[in-house]
């Protein structure tokens, strides 16, 4: 479903190499938590993946292109100054959806439909940031660091249906420093550090503790 | 992309971006107050005897307009960048051409209401006919209108990105409103004055010409300035 | 190290030619009947003017292929064109004057040709100042790119300008559709100074080229920032 071959990518006139060399593939049922330390080149792979930067050398392609794309980071995408209603219904229409009812249900979002983001809790904003990623039903998610910030319902919630995005078949990309929280839902573990992958294998059964000591080996 | 979805997903981008200025109102406010400042201050600031009325209308109604062009353009992309939700529009399987379509859309709906609202104020505060000459008028208002917002549009992606954003798009922008805005202002003055239309054509077209140039200039370079 | 050292031979070989020039204009060229001594500055003030466009045309071409390309050099080079025609700029700026002041008995007059050349200044202005602000050495050459389009787009629209507007400026008598209508001398003397100032301007856009070039591997390697 997603596919990365021979990424390179570099800035400040070369100085920062982000990705260097990333080839791999994620196939429908398939969640890969790319774990890494700030600076590794996690955000820019992301990013590649999403076609927001080209890279330098190398592609990148997902199946469906944009319109499967999903993409959950700690920005929420949102416009303050407009209702929670109005923001779906804008970003739904970029994508030729209307804002499917269940999903705001699942989310808790229905009281809130009318009142302006800006007066919402944090908790709430992220709400609706994951319910704008998901309108329009994309098989491919991209997370970057998305349990940032998020309250236990928020994270409950965005948990249980990136359970259910996998077991429907579907593909994701999540990429965090907090290896504890990204581990449950892998089911592919990778290491980045300075833009390469140190270690890339499926998690093979092995529970949070495990992939952090694996980790703590490889990177350190 | 398609046609029909490129205006539909413009006009999208630009109700929205017209909703959330309704929604704060402080950008039209401003150029409101402006326009009734610029009004006060050139009655107070003019000997009647030595100046008339229709020689100063030109100067007058194109200060306010670029004032609040530059006023709409300083904000067209600094709220896409609050919540990095130009982010979100950049991934959204639209054609870039679209966004721009939408703010440039968004930007001449705002100039053209501080436009409607300044002619019929000078009209009236400084007794100015202006009905004899509305549409030629018109014609004019919107030709340059089009062409600086069209530029500003596209440098305003650019500079909202920099620390000096609000400083660095007039001056950009500058040598590129001053071709518009001297042919708008000369057929302008020459309007009011009660001059036939044939005087007027040789800059209708330039104007027009202008227009089509960078219009699809900016809808060439935009995307370089969005795309990483 | 080597473009700069070819960059300043250029230069002083045209300094030394420039000052050729004057020593021909100023004593071996007529004068002219109408406008005296004054007019002696057009052997200046034109060849600078030319080039002073054409170095924003060349800006304009070097983006349009950079953005196609995405080859640094070609935006190394639309940075050292666009230094250099602002100078230019500036030459032609103040020679007018000094010949505006005995002949209008002004120093500026908000005419056409006048108020383009100011704007043509801006926008080189403009161009240094947009690259000044952009850290991100990939965003400054894409968004200097854009830029130079642009204003390589707008000079055609001050050229027509002139022919528009009734003005005071001397119309051209060189470059204009029919034959140039100046005597033969004067136009040796015109043609030398165009060919001095084409070296000038190769001279000082190499020079700036090197010196680019140099500041970027040193920035590569972490000894100067980014100004």
């Amino acid at each position: 479903m997603l596919r990365a071959e021979g990424l390179r990518h570099s800035f400040g006139g070369g100085a920062v190499r982000a990705l260097d060399d990333i080839s791999f593939t994620v196939r429908p049922g398939q969640t890969l938590a790319v774990f890494g330390p700030n600076g590794a080149g996690k955000t820019t792979l992301l990013k590649v993946l999403a076609g927001l930067i080209q890279p330098q050398r190398g592609r990148a392609e997902v199946a469906g292109g944009r319109r499967a794309i999903g993409w959950i980071g700690h920005q929420p995408q949102l416009y303050a100054p407009l209702t929670v209603r109005e923001n779906l219904r804008f970003w739904a229409s970029l994508y030729d959806v209307r804002p499917p009812t269940d999903l705001l249900t699942r989310l808790g979002l229905e009281e809130h439909l009318d009142r302006p983001v800006r007066a919402l809790s944090r908790g709430l904003v992220q709400r609706v940031a994951i319910a704008r990623a998901l309108l329009h039903d994309p098989t491919v998610l991209l997370l970057d660091e998305p349990f940032t910030g998020l309250d236990r319902v928020a994270a409950e919630a965005l948990s249980q249906l990136l359970a259910q995005h996998a077991g429907a078949g579907r593909a994701a990309v999540l990429v965090t420093h907090n290896v504890e929280e990204g581990t449950g839902l892998a089911t592919d573990v990778a290491f980045m550090r300075a833009g390469r992958f140190v270690h890339f294998a499926p998690r093979a059964g092995r529970g949070a503790a495990q992939v952090s000591e694996d980790y703590r080996n490889a990177i350190a | 992309m398609r046609l029909p979805e490129l205006v539909r997903h413009s006009w999208t981008v630009a109700a929205k971006d017209l909703l959330v200025e309704f929604r704060s109102r402080t950008a039209i406010l401003s150029a409101a107050v402006f326009v009734v400042l610029v009004l006060v201050v050139f009655n107070f600031g003019r000997d009647p005897t030595a100046v008339s009325n229709v020689d100063l209308a030109p100067s007058i109604l194109w200060v306010t307009f670029t004032f609040a062009a530059i006023l709409a353009l300083n904000r067209a992309f600094q709220l896409e960048l609050e919540n990095q939700a130009l982010d979100g529009l950049l991934l959204a399987p639209i054609d870039r051409s679209s966004i721009y379509l939408g703010k440039l859309i968004a930007n001449l709906v705002f100039v053209a209401s501080v436009e409607l609202i300044g002619v019929p104020l000078l009209a009236l505060f400084f007794n100015v006919r202006v009905l004899p000459y509305v549409g030629p008028l018109l014609g004019v208002i919107a030709l340059a209108t089009v062409g600086f917002v069209a530029v500003g549009t596209l440098f305003s992606a650019m500079t909202v990105r920099t620390r000096v954003a609000e400083l660095l798009l007039p001056v950009l922008l500058l040598p590129f409103m001053i071709p518009p805005l001297s042919w708008a202002v000369l057929a302008t003055g020459r309007l009011l004055a009660g001059r036939p239309l044939s005087e007027i054509l040789g800059w209708l077209n330039m104007l027009a010409v202008y227009d089509i140039v960078f219009v699809a200039l900016a809808l060439l370079l935009f995307p370089a300035t969005v795309n990483e | 190290m080597r473009m700069l050292r070819a960059g300043r031979w250029i230069t002083a070989i045209a300094l030394v030619l420039l000052a050729g020039v004057y020593v021909r204009a100023l004593a071996y060229t007529p004068v002219e009947q109408s406008q005296g001594l004054a007019q002696k500055i057009f052997y200046l003030h034109v060849p600078a003017a030319i080039w002073a466009e054409m170095a924003m045309v060349f800006v304009g071409l070097a983006s349009v292929f950079y953005l196609f390309t995405k080859d640094p050099r070609l935006d190394r080079f639309a940075a050292a064109s666009a230094e250099v025609g602002t100078v230019f700029c500036a030459i032609v700026l103040t020679t007018g004057p000094i010949w505006g002041k005995p002949i209008w008995g002004t120093w500026w007059t908000w005419d056409a040709r006048l108020t383009l050349t100011l704007f043509l200044f801006l926008l080189y202005v403009g161009y240094l100042l947009l690259r000044g602000a952009v850290t991100d050495p990939a965003a400054r050459a894409r968004f200097a790119a854009v830029l130079g389009i642009c204003g390589m787009c707008e000079v055609p629209f001050i050229h027509l300008s002139v022919y528009m507007f009734p003005t005071l400026h001397p119309m051209p008598i060189v470059l204009k559709p029919s034959a140039p209508s100046l005597p033969w001398s004067m136009l040796q003397t015109w043609l030398l100074s165009v060919g001095v100032f084409t070296l000038l301007y190769v001279g000082f856009v190499v020079q700036r080229y090197g010196l680019s070039y140099l500041q970027e591997q040193l920035e590569a390697v972490g000894e100067v920032g980014h100004a």
